[in-house]
C-alpha cells in the first residue's frame, strides 16, 4: 500500500502567532507513518462500504495547548486574529445560540480534509475515530447544504483573509477589530439559504419575470382570456421560442404589447407593489450602505465580506449536526466491527461506542439520536415501508409484520444523507414508531413550590411532541429582514418576523449600535417582546401565583447616535 | 419563630402601616417558613444533568477521545486581562462602551479559602432568540429515554440559592466548567489598578505590619537559658555510640557517659515576628424573603470585589467574618455559606448590626483590627424608622474603620426603609468619613457595582 505523504509545510498546518506580527511559527506534527498506513487501510474499507470522499487527506496531532490555540478560531488554524479569539469567553446561558459551532472538532471540511488527533491512542482507538472522520469527510463532500463549500479550500481562503485584515490592521489599528465587532454582531443573518439556492438554480430553468406575471397573473387575473386562448397564447410563445430563440422573448412580447397596450403599466406597478426586502442583512449593507461607500470607507467593505464568508462557510455545519454526527457513528460502528485489523478489541470499542452513543436519560445527545434515526431508517427502508401501501395501513399487526423485501436500505440512508438538513430529518423520520422502539419521550421539568424542588417528569411520549422539541433546540437564527420601503431619509427598517420567541433583551442595544455604524445613518428594528410584566421584583419570587399566560407586544428599537430608544406599536 | 413574627408584625401594625407595606411584609412572612438551607452540592455526573445540554455542546475531540477540555492557565489569563482591560479603556475614549467584564461571579466552593472564581468575559452580542421567556414553574424540555408512564416523575433536584437562578450561575449542569480560579488577591490587584479604585489612606490607624515577641523557640548548642534534657541525652547517646563507649546498648550504664560541652543543647530566647492581621471586615447580608433574585447577587457579588479589594490594600492581611440576617442574625462560617444561603422570612437590620457590636465587644477586637463593615440589603425593613438599627449603628461608628450599607432596590419602591432612616439619622452627613450608602437598581451592571465599591471606601 502506497501511503502519499503530505508535505509539512502544508498550508493547513501553518499558523502565525497571535496578532500576525510577531513571526513565531509553529508547525503541527502530521500523524506517523505507521498511523497513516492504518488510515489509508480505513479508507479503502470505507469506500467498498460505499462512502466517497477525496484522496488526500491531512491528519495533525495536537497537544492541549495547540488546542488552546485552535478551539476559538473553530479548528481553523488560518482563520483571522480577532481579540475575542484570546479571551475565554464564559459559556454563558445562550452561548451555544451566540457561537453553535462546536470549537472541539476533530475533522474541518477543508481540501484536504484535515483532522486532528492526540498522538497517545492506541491503534484500534484510532481506527474508530478514523471511520468517524472518513464519514464526516464523506458528508462534508456529499451532503448538498455543503454545496457552498465544496469549490475551495477554506483554509486557504482563510489565510489571505486573515492577511488581509493583518494588512489592514497595521494602517488602521483598532478600528479594524471595530468593524470586524460589528460585522460578527450580524453575521448569523446572511441568508445562508437564499446563497444556496442561488447555487442549484440553473439559469434555464428561469422565466423572466415579466413572462411569469403575463401568463401566471396578466392573461389570467387581469385580463380573464378564456383558456382556448390562453393555450393559443403558451403556443404562441413555444413558436417563437423555436423560431427566433435568444430573441424569443422580445418577438413574443412586440405583438403581446400590441394587443394590451397597458401590459408594461401594469406590469411596473407589480414589480412598484412588491415588497423589497433582503434577510441578508450583511451582504445590504455592503452593496447599500452610503458610510461603507465611502472612498475612506470602502476597507471595511473586504472585512465585511470576509466575516460574511466565514460564517456561510460555518452555516452548513450548524444544521446538519445530528445528520452528520449520526452519520459518522453510523459508519465507525458498522466499520469498526468489520474491520479485521484490530480484532480483540472489541470490548474496549464497546465501552467508548457506548459512552458516546448512550441515549441519556435525560438530555439530547446528537451522535445517539441520529445513529439511532441512520439505523431505523435504514430498517424501515428495507422493508419498503417509505411508501404509500405502509403510511395507509392501518392495522397493527400488518404494520408490524410489514416487510416487502426490497433490501435497498442502504441506498435510502445514502441519500438521506445527501438531501437532509437536521430540521427535515427530524420531520420526516422522527415517527411513532422510532419514538416507541427506543423508549424516548419529552422531558419535562417543572417547579415544585411546596417542596422547593425541580421536578423532571415524562411529559410526553407523543411523536409530535418529541419532533416539536427537538426542532425547537436546533439552531435558529431570527428572521430579521431589511425592508426597503420602510427606510425614511437615510434610515435603515429591519423587520423581525416573530416566531414565538422574542429577541435576547441586552444584546439589542449593542448589535444595533454596531449596524448603525456599519449603515451610517438611524436603525429601526421591529420586533416582539413579551409585555411588562407587573411588579417584576415581585414575580421574581418564587412563592408568588405566576400568570401562565405572556401578552405578546409589537415593539420598534430605534437606534440613534448610539442612543437606543423604544416604543410600542 | 412564626408566632413572634406574626405577634410583630401586629404590633407594627397598630402603629400604622400603608397597606402596601404590609402587604410586603406579609410576603416576607409567608418564606419564613421555608428555612435558609444551603443548596445540595451538585454532582456533575448526574443523571439530570444533561437536561438543558445544547446538542451543540458536544464534540468529537472530547467525545471521541473522552477528554477534558483544556484549561487556561491563571498566569496566562492574567496577562491577556491587563491586554484586554487597556483595550477597553480605549473603547470607551472611542465612545464604544466597554465590553469586558471582570469578576463577575463569585461562587467559591466548599473550603476553597481564599479563592475566588475569576472570569474575565465578553459576550459577542448578536440578534438570537431568548428562550427563557417562559412561564417560571416551567423549567422547560428536553429529550429523554426510558421507563416511566407519562406524567410520572423521574427525578428531583433541590431548588438551588438565588444564585443558581441568576444569569451569571455557573455550570447549570453543563457538565462541563469552563471556570478560572485565581486568589482573590489577584482580583483585587486588578480591580486597584485596572478601575483606579482608591489606595488606602488611613495609614494612621495602620498597626504596624510585624511586630516582634521574644520567646524561648531556637535551640542552640554549648549555652542558652534552659537546658533541653530530652535533646542533650540523645546528643550525649550519640557521641558515646560513636566513640565506642557504649558496648552494649541494651544495658547502658549513664555513669560512664562522657559529656562534651557541645553536647549540651539549650533553649535561647530569641525574636519572633509576629504576623497580625490587619483587617477585620464584616460582610453582613440580608437573606429575607424579599431578597430573591437579582438583588442577592448583586450584593454578593459587590462583596466579593470588596473582600478581594481589601486584601490586596492589607497585603492578605485580612480577616472577614460573615453575617446573615432576616429577623435574626447568624453568623456563618464562609463564603460557601455565607453567598449560598436560601433566602426567606422577615427583615430586622438591627439584628445584624446589633451581633456585629457584640462580636466586636466581646472579642474585644476593636483594639487590634481596623474593623470594616459591609451591609448588603435591598432596603426592606420592618423596623421602620430605624429606632433599633440606628443606636446599632452609632455604636458601630465608634470604632469601626467604615461602614459601607448598599441598597439593591427593586425599582418599583421609590425610598427604602433603610436609606430613609439612614438619611434621617443624619449620620451620613454628619460622618461622611466613616459611614456611607450605595442605592442601585437591581438590573445594576458591572461598571456601576465597582462605581458603588468606589463610593463605599473612598
Amino acid at each position: 500500500m502506497t501511503t502519499p505523504r503530505p508535505p509539512p509545510e502544508s498550508g493547513g498546518g501553518r499558523q502565525t502567532g497571535r496578532g500576525g506580527t510577531n513571526q513565531v511559527e509553529k508547525i503541527m506534527e502530521l500523524i506517523n507513518q505507521h498511523t497513516k498506513q492504518i488510515m489509508e487501510g480505513c479508507k479503502e474499507r470505507a469506500r467498498a462500504a460505499g462512502l466517497s470522499f477525496t484522496d488526500e487527506t491531512l491528519e495533525y496531532l495536537v497537544t492541549n495547548r495547540d488546542l488552546l490555540e485552535l478551539s476559538p478560531k473553530v479548528m481553523i488554524p488560518t482563520l483571522y486574529d480577532y481579540w475575542v479569539h484570546d479571551v475565554e469567553v464564559l459559556r454563558e446561558k445562550g452561548k451555544y445560540e451566540l457561537y453553535p459551532g462546536n470549537p472541539y472538532e476533530t475533522v474541518i471540511n477543508t481540501r484536504p480534509p484535515i483532522s486532528f488527533y492526540n498522538d497517545n491512542n492506541p491503534d484500534w482507538l484510532n481506527v474508530m475515530i478514523f471511520y468517524h472522520v472518513l464519514a464526516h469527510i464523506d458528508f462534508f463532500q456529499n451532503n448538498l447544504y455543503f454545496r457552498n463549500t465544496w469549490d475551495y479550500d477554506f483554509t486557504g481562503q482563510a489565510l489571505s483573509d486573515k492577511r488581509v485584515i493583518a494588512k489592514l490592521r497595521a494602517e488602521k489599528g483598532r478600528w479594524v477589530d471595530y468593524v470586524i465587532e460589528f460585522a460578527r454582531g450580524i453575521d448569523n443573518l446572511v441568508d445562508f439559504h437564499g446563497e444556496l439556492s442561488g447555487l442549484f438554480t440553473t439559469s434555464e430553468a428561469g422565466y423572466s419575470d415579466r413572462l411569469n406575471y403575463y401568463f401566471d397573473v396578466f392573461l389570467q387575473s387581469v385580463k380573464k382570456v378564456s383558456i382556448s386562448d390562453y393555450i393559443k397564447e403558451v403556443n404562441r410563445y413555444n413558436v417563437c421560442l423555436k423560431n427566433f430563440g435568444e430573441q424569443a422573448e422580445k418577438t413574443f412580447f412586440g405583438e403581446a404589447t400590441q394587443r394590451y397596450p397597458e401590459l408594461e403599466t401594469h406590469f411596473s406597478k407589480m414589480e412598484d407593489a412588491r415588497p423589497k426586502t433582503s434577510r441578508d442583512l450583511l451582504g445590504f449593507l455592503l452593496d447599500n450602505s452610503g458610510f461603507l461607500n465611502r472612498d475612506e470607507n470602502t476597507w471595511m467593505k473586504s472585512i465585511l465580506e470576509i466575516v460574511r464568508k466565514t460564517s456561510i462557510f460555518f452555516q452548513p455545519q450548524i444544521r446538519t449536526k445530528i445528520l452528520n454526527e449520526g452519520w459518522a457513528s453510523y459508519w465507525h460502528e458498522n466499520l469498526f466491527l468489520q474491520d479485521d485489523r484490530i480484532k480483540g478489541h472489541e470490548v474496549d470499542f464497546a465501552r467508548v461506542h457506548a459512552g458516546v452513543t448512550a441515549m441519556p436519560r435525560v438530555g439530547m445527545n446528537p451522535y445517539a439520536l441520529g445513529m439511532r434515526l441512520f439505523t431505523n431508517i435504514e430498517d424501515q427502508a428495507d422493508k419498503g415501508r417509505y411508501s404509500f401501501v405502509f403510511q395507509r395501513l392501518a392495522d397493527s399487526a400488518a404494520r408490524k409484520d410489514f416487510d416487502t423485501g426490497v433490501a435497498n436500505g442502504r441506498d435510502f440512508i445514502f441519500k438521506v444523507r445527501e438531501n437532509l438538513c437536521d430540521y427535515l430529518f427530524i420531520k420526516n423520520y422522527l415517527d411513532q414508531d422510532f419514538l416507541d422502539r427506543h423508549k424516548l419521550f419529552v422531558a419535562g421539568k417543572r417547579l415544585d413550590q411546596q417542596r422547593m424542588v425541580w421536578q423532571y417528569y415524562v411529559k410526553s411520549r407523543k411523536a409530535d411532541d418529541y419532533r416539536q422539541m427537538a426542532l425547537d433546540s436546533l439552531y435558529h437564527p431570527p428572521a430579521i429582514r431589511v425592508d426597503m420601503s420602510k427606510g425614511i431619509d437615510g434610515s435603515l427598517y429591519l423587520v423581525h418576523s416573530f416566531e414565538g420567541k422574542q429577541l435576547v433583551r441586552e444584546y439589542i442595544a449593542n448589535t444595533m449600535m454596531g449596524i448603525e455604524y456599519l449603515w451610517g445613518g438611524p436603525v429601526y428594528l421591529e420586533t416582539s417582546e413579551a409585555g411588562a410584566v407587573h411588579g417584576q421584583a415581585l414575580s421574581a419570587r418564587r412563592d408568588e401565583p405566576q400568570e401562565g399566560e405572556i401578552r405578546w407586544q409589537r415593539v420598534v428599537y430605534t437606534m440613534n447616535e448610539k442612543v437606543l430608544s423604544k416604543k410600542a406599536l | 419563630m412564626r408566632n413572634d413574627l406574626k405577634t410583630y408584625l401586629e404590633e407594627l401594625k397598630a402603629h400604622g402601616l400603608s397597606p402596601e407595606r404590609e402587604a410586603r411584609m406579609r410576603d416576607e412572612l409567608a418564606t419564613a417558613d421555608n428555612g435558609h438551607g444551603l443548596p445540595p452540592d451538585l454532582s456533575l455526573d448526574d443523571d439530570l444533568s444533561g437536561f438543558n445540554r445544547s446538542i451543540y455542546a458536544f464534540g468529537d475531540l472530547l467525545a471521541l477521545r473522552q477528554a477534558v477540555s483544556p484549561q487556561y492557565s491563571v498566569a496566562g489569563l492574567m496577562k491577556s486581562l491587563d491586554e484586554l482591560l487597556e483595550r477597553d479603556r480605549q473603547r470607551e475614549q472611542d465612545g464604544f462602551p466597554r465590553k469586558i467584564r471582570v469578576g463577575r461571579l463569585a461562587k467559591p466552593g466548599r473550603g476553597g479559602k481564599g479563592k475566588v472564581v475569576i472570569v474575565p468575559t465578553t459576550v459577542e452580542e448578536k440578534l438570537f432568540h431568548d428562550s427563557t421567556i417562559k412561564p417560571p414553574d416551567d423549567g422547560g424540555v428536553s429529550g429523554g429515554t426510558g421507563e416511566g408512564e407519562q406524567g410520572e416523575v423521574i427525578g428531583e433536584q433541590p431548588v438551588r440559592g438565588e444564585g443558581e437562578q441568576s444569569a451569571t450561575g455557573h455550570g447549570q449542569g453543563e457538565g462541563e466548567k469552563h471556570e478560572m480560579e485565581s486568589s482573590a488577591y489577584e482580583l483585587g490587584r486588578t480591580l486597584t489598578e485596572k478601575f483606579q479604585l482608591p489606595n488606602l489612606k488611613e495609614k494612621g490607624k495602620k498597626r504596624s505590619f510585624t511586630r516582634y515577641t521574644y520567646d524561648l523557640t531556637d535551640k542552640h548548642r554549648g549555652f542558652g537559658q534552659v537546658l533541653d534534657k530530652k535533646a542533650t541525652l540523645r546528643k550525649i547517646v550519640e557521641t558515646n555510640i560513636a566513640l565506642g563507649n557504649i558496648p552494649d546498648v541494651a544495658d547502658i550504664d549513664p555513669t560512664r557517659f562522657l559529656i562534651a560541652p557541645r553536647d549540651k543543647v539549650y533553649r535561647i530566647l530569641s525574636r519572633e515576628k509576629d504576623y497580625e492581621p490587619q483587617a477585620l471586615v464584616f460582610f453582613l447580608r440580608d437573606y429575607s424573603g424579599s431578597m430573591a433574585g437579582l438583588v442577592t447577587d448583586l450584593v454578593v457579588t459587590q462583596h466579593v470585589l470588596i473582600y478581594s479589594w481589601l486584601l490586596y490594600q492589607y497585603g492578605g492581611q485580612v480577616e472577614s467574618r460573615f453575617i446573615l440576617h432576616d429577623t435574626e442574625a447568624r453568623e456563618v462560617p464562609d463564603f460557601y455559606s455565607y453567598y449560598n444561603s436560601r433566602v426567606a422570612g422577615g427583615t430586622q437590620v438591627s439584628r445584624a448590626y446589633h451581633m456585629v457590636n457584640e462580636i466586636v465587644a466581646k472579642e474585644s477586637l476593636a483594639n487590634d483590627y481596623n474593623i470594616y463593615v459591609f451591609h448588603g440589603t435591598d432596603g426592606d425593613d420592618w423596623d421602620e424608622g430605624g429606632e433599633k438599627a440606628i443606636p446599632e449603628l452609632r455604636q458601630m461608628l465608634t470604632y469601626a474603620s467604615r461602614v459601607g450599607v448598599t441598597i439593591a432596590e427593586h425599582g418599583q419602591t421609590g425610598s427604602t426603609e433603610v436609606a430613609r432612616y439612614l438619611d434621617d439619622s443624619g449620620l451620613l452627613s454628619d460622618k461622611p468619613e466613616l459611614i456611607r450608602m450605595d442605592i442601585m437598581q437591581e438590573d445594576a451592571d458591572e461598571p456601576r457595582l465597582i462605581e458603588g465599591i468606589k463610593k463605599l471606601i473612598s
